[in-house]
């Protein structure tokens, strides 16, 4: 075939079927009703969700890991653009790490010193750590799938970000189960699962999302 | 880019000679044999096409070009570049090898065109050689034009990773 012969294929073919963007949003809408169904189906929600909605303590393990969900995913985005900067959403994982930082700082104010080590052990540490990845399957595999459509300088970091991404979504959801709500808990156990799951991304982008 | 054929077609004209003046560069500092430039053209022609989606239209089009076709051309280095450096002889092989290329780029492609699966292959040869359009396809194979839409965008897909593993596995 000679290359005007391959032009004039590729313009028949012109129309963009599916965009980074949309791809990401279909996976992410996917992946996330998947998980929840996954997680109310088997271990269910926590029984006395309502009563500790409020404390301070379940609004940031919600919280801090929605913020790390939606910066990782800005993240995924930035880097399947070959020709974006992904350096500024890069600097915004500094804020979700900033407030996991001033979070585990009051909690070891607030804390009699004898109680430090319960609360990071917490109740269920192993489970934690297994669950949160579990959850992560389905919006993992989602957003692998969609970042194919992008075209990442660096497919092992992509990757990591997807698992970043991917992992913060699964403690995101796994906060609505888990009973241990500690600052310190959620520092130690979540990030391990989280990391788990980033880890996983790097080694499956760098193979899937080359191109 | 939203979907203009003619202008799609002027776009990837225009860029291809000086895609051509790079490949045939990055030939010659690799010791490569400069018939290689034409298939190291289509891939980044292909590359180009099927990463359009990822090009912010609010954005201007030179530095993602760049970026596609130094990726691209990395990628070519690098397998390359696994298998050592190409003994002398070679280069003056390469240098005889100058003005067969057309010859040659023609019989490399269509080898990798009859790898395909059979509606796709027949599709890519019907729009490519014969230079038939998608209705007079789709009407010559009994398929929708949707259909034979879909099929020619997976082809150029199929296409796109028969480049990548041929070159890996035979040099």
């Amino acid at each position: 075939m000679k290359t005007d012969e391959l032009i004039s294929l590729l313009s028949v073919d012109a129309p963009v079927r599916r965009r980074l963007g949309q791809a990401l949003a279909v996976a992410l809408v996917v992946g996330v009703v998947i998980s929840a169904v996954l997680l109310i189906g088997t271990v269910g929600l926590r029984h006395n969700l309502v009563s500790v909605f409020e404390t301070a303590r379940v609004l940031f393990k919600i919280g801090f890991t929605l913020l790390l969900a939606g910066v990782a995913t800005l993240l995924a985005a930035r880097i399947g653009r070959p020709d974006a900067s992904a350096r500024r959403p890069a600097l915004l994982l500094l804020l979700p790490l900033a407030s996991l930082v001033a979070a585990v700082a009051v909690e070891l104010a607030v804390l009699p010193e004898e109680a430090w080590a319960a609360s990071w052990e917490g109740a269920h540490a192993a489970f934690c750590v297994f669950f949160i990845p579990v959850l992560s399957l389905a919006p993992l595999l989602g957003i692998l799938w969609a970042m194919r459509e992008g075209a990442p300088r660096d497919p092992g970091l992509a990757g990591a970000a997807a698992g970043l991404a991917a992992g913060a979504i699964g403690g995101a959801l796994y906060a609505w189960h888990c009973p241990d709500d500690s600052p310190l808990f959620v520092a130690t156990w979540y990030t391990l699962g989280i990391l788990i799951v980033a880890s996983l991304g790097y080694l499956i982008g760098r193979r899937l999302l080359r191109w | 880019m939203d979907g203009d054929t003619q202008a799609y077609h002027r776009f990837l004209t225009g860029v291809t000679p000086q895609l051509r003046l790079l490949a045939v560069r990055r030939c010659r500092e690799m010791g490569a044999p400069a018939s290689d430039a034409e298939d190291i053209v289509q891939e980044v022609l292909l590359a180009v096409h099927l990463k359009r989606g990822t090009w912010d239209m609010s954005r201007p089009i030179g530095p993602w070009l760049s970026a596609i076709v130094r990726n691209k051309l990395i990628d070519t280095l690098r397998r390359r570049g696994r298998h050592g450096s190409v003994p002398i002889e070679d280069v003056m092989e390469i240098l005889a090898a100058d003005e067969r290329t057309d010859a040659t780029d023609r019989l490399d492609a269509e080898q990798l065109v009859d790898r395909l699966k059979p509606p796709q292959r027949d599709i890519v040869r019907a729009i490519s050689l014969e230079g038939a359009g998608v209705k007079e396809t789709a009407e010559r194979l009994k398929m929708s034009e949707g259909a034979v839409r879909v099929a020619l965008h997976r082809a150029l897909k199929a296409l796109a990773a028969l480049y990548r593993s041929d070159v890996r596995e035979d040099r």
